[in-house]
């Protein structure tokens, strides 16, 4: 245990996602030793993330207003729903001009070593969505790794009463990669070839 | 004594930087015998471990890597030309203890370090090798696997696999243990059987499923792995033991499932157990656990809790054999890795770091015939008597950390 303020700043970079006491005390010592024009920098990069960017209040990706881009487009196709761990994820597969549907982004994957558990993703926002029956295909595009897979399992056995078709890419992607280590080609071979997730 | 045509793996030089007592050291060796003779703590070990450490991804003598990087450096490199079949590879190993190695082929980075396994197969033996047979049931199975790994590098994937598996899954274990998992049996219950309906504490439960599965799957195919691995390397194993200690009794193995209260032997394979019928057995043997997992939060179920058993005739070699039978064992361990390995793709390199002063004049007479026809033979010791004249070759001098040929 640290004196006050130091101990406090460990407590809430403790609090970052992968973050774990070790790494949060050499972080603080870190901003200890660093230059204070250094240290405000990055304070004021941190408050004007929060004050600039939003996350679209329909399927969480990055926005610029209430509603990202792709959510406000009506040429896109309001019965196929892409979820993706992460914003970054969206970009990627926007690259491959494979998909027309639309997305959900869970905010990363379940992960007991990180603390993460279903209840920290978006996956409640994703079934309020779900509700009206308009969605007919729902593609889980989580990360090809072991906790991709695991939230992909857990989100198929969760729907499952719904009815709705339920897909995953293909295999051929880099196994144990993040999807957007992908390239375009792979990545939209992987969107052409999804098959049934069968749970 | 004739050497056997070229038809192994032989390393034709050692570099390390910041390695143990190195600052910088580069060596060319040839096939054929090399000793490294030198007083105590001169670095000679240091060497050969480093070639161990490149062809397994770990060291025989320390559980972490932060030993491996010298004092005061931030990383080490080992770096080697491997021949094979006139094929010449160049392997390079950046140390990062911490994070992640890096590994670099030809010159080329290969995308995880474990692609570059495989290229260099070694068998080392070193007086740390009676914990085999006296050690803890991992040893063991660190034996095993790092065998797997040498016949089929794809292995080291199946294993790093379920290594995270059990992680994710022992985290998961930890959470419900902290929140009552064993002694509120009444609520716990109650989530049990609401399963996927209910929200929360369920939500835990319906995950622990998920983790169960992918546990199964990876754990049941490791265990295949291995028993098919201990089915080939029993017979070898025997006859290595045999050989070394011909009065003693016969020297067998029997593969322990923790699944199956080790009635899962390696009578089995030959049986034709499946890998669905090991995956079936684990589900049924952590359905059996499930209550004891969630109150003491660790996975109790799995290749990770199975042991590798020795057995001198009709006992158990650990706590048993005596300190002569447990070397003599752990030597026809060796022995028979190196059979097994030769058996299914050319001589591996052979590394015996300060071995012969261990052994009486018997057990050094028959090791030293098996070894001597090997493609290469990588020697330490303290002094040069202790070296075989059978295995007389090239010569190293090691004082101070600095490495002179002398030979
Ligand atoms: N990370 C490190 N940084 C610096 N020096 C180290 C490091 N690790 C080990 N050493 C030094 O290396 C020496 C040991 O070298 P090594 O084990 O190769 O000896 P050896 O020649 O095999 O001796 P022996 O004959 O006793 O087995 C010790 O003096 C030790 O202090
Ligand atoms: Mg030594
Ligand atoms: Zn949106």
């Amino acid at each position: 245990m640290y004196e006050g303020v130091v101990q406090n700043l460990i407590d809430e970079l403790g609090l970052l996602p992968g973050v774990g006491p070790k790494s949060a005390q050499r972080i603080a010592f870190h901003v200890l030793a660093a230059d204070p024009a250094d240290v405000k920098r990055l304070a004021h990069a941190l408050l004007e993330v929060k004050e600039k960017v939003r996350f679209c209040r329909i399927c969480g990706n990055v926005a610029a207003e209430d509603e990202c881009r792709i959510c406000r487009d009506p040429r896109r196709d309001p019965q196929v729903i892409c979820v993706v761990e992460e914003s970054k994820d969206v970009v990627a597969i926007e690259k491959t001009r494979e998909f027309r549907g639309r997305y959900h982004v869970l905010g990363g994957a379940i992960s007991p070593i990180d603390g993460i558990g279903p209840d920290d993703l978006k996956i409640r926002e994703l079934m309020a969505r779900l509700a009206d029956g308009q969605v007919t295909e729902l593609i889980l595009a989580t990360d090809p790794n072991l906790e991709g897979e695991a939230t992909a399992t857990y989100l198929a056995r969760l729907v499952k009463p719904m009815g709705l078709k339920v897909t995953r890419l293909a295999s051929g992607l880099p196994v144990g990669g993040d999807l957007e280590y992908a390239d375009e080609v792979t990545l939209g071979r992987a969107f052409e070839g999804r098959r049934l997730l069968d749970v | 004594m004739g050497r056997a045509s070229l038809t192994g793996v032989h390393v034709a030089s050692l570099s390390l930087t910041d390695y143990r007592s190195y600052a910088g050291v580069d060596l060319m060796l040839e096939p054929g015998p090399t000793a490294f003779v030198g007083p105590n703590g001169q670095g000679k070990t240091n060497l050969v471990e480093a070639l161990g450490y490149l062809a397994t991804h770990s060291s025989h003598r320390v559980a972490t890597d932060a030993p491996l990087v010298r004092h005061g450096a931030q990383r080490a490199v080992i770096r080697s030309v491997v021949v094979k079949d006139d094929r010449r590879a160049l392997i390079e190993l950046e140390i990062n203890p911490g994070r992640a190695n890096r590994a670099r082929v030809n010159r080329s980075p290969v995308p995880r370090p474990r692609d570059a396994l495989g290229l260099l197969r070694t068998v080392l033996f070193a007086p740390e090798d009676l914990a085999l047979v006296k050690g803890d049931p991992s040893e063991r199975r660190r034996f095993v696997d790092e065998l797997l790994v040498a016949r089929a590098p794809r292995l080291a994937g199946v294993r790093a696999d379920y290594d995270r598996v059990l992680k994710q899954r022992n985290a998961l274990l930890r959470t419900i243990a902290a929140s009552g998992g064993g002694r509120r049996r009444g609520a716990r219950r109650q989530d049990e059987e609401a399963g996927f309906a209910a929200a929360g504490a369920g939500d835990v439960l319906a995950t622990l499923e998920i983790w169960d599965a992918h546990l199964v799957r990876h754990g049941a195919e490791l265990t295949a792995a291995r028993l098919e691995l201990v089915d080939a390397l029993r017979p070898m194993a025997a006859k290595a033991y045999a050989t070394l200690a011909p009065s003693s009794g016969l020297a067998d193995l029997d593969y322990r499932c923790s699944a199956d209260e080790g009635k899962l032997s390696t009578d089995i394979p030959q049986l034709g157990i499946t890998r669905e019928d090991i995956a079936e057995r684990l589900r049924a043997a952590l359905a059996e656990v499930r209550r004891t997992e969630l109150a003491r939060g660790v996975t109790l179920i799995g290749p990770h809790r199975d042991d590798l058993q020795l057995r001198l005739g009709e006992l158990p070699a650990r706590g048993y054999a005596s300190h002569g039978e447990s070397w003599s064992f752990a030597l026809a361990l060796r022995l028979a890795a190196y059979d097994l390995l030769r058996s299914d793709g050319g001589d591996p390199v052979l590394i015996l770091d300060d071995v012969f002063a261990e052994l009486d004049d018997q057990r050094r007479r028959r090791l030293t015939e098996i070894v001597a026809p090997a493609e290469q033979v990588l020697i330490t010791a303290a002094v040069a008597g202790d070296v075989p004249p059978e295995l007389a070759g090239a010569r190293f001098d090691v004082t101070e950390g600095t490495v002179t040929r002398v030979r």
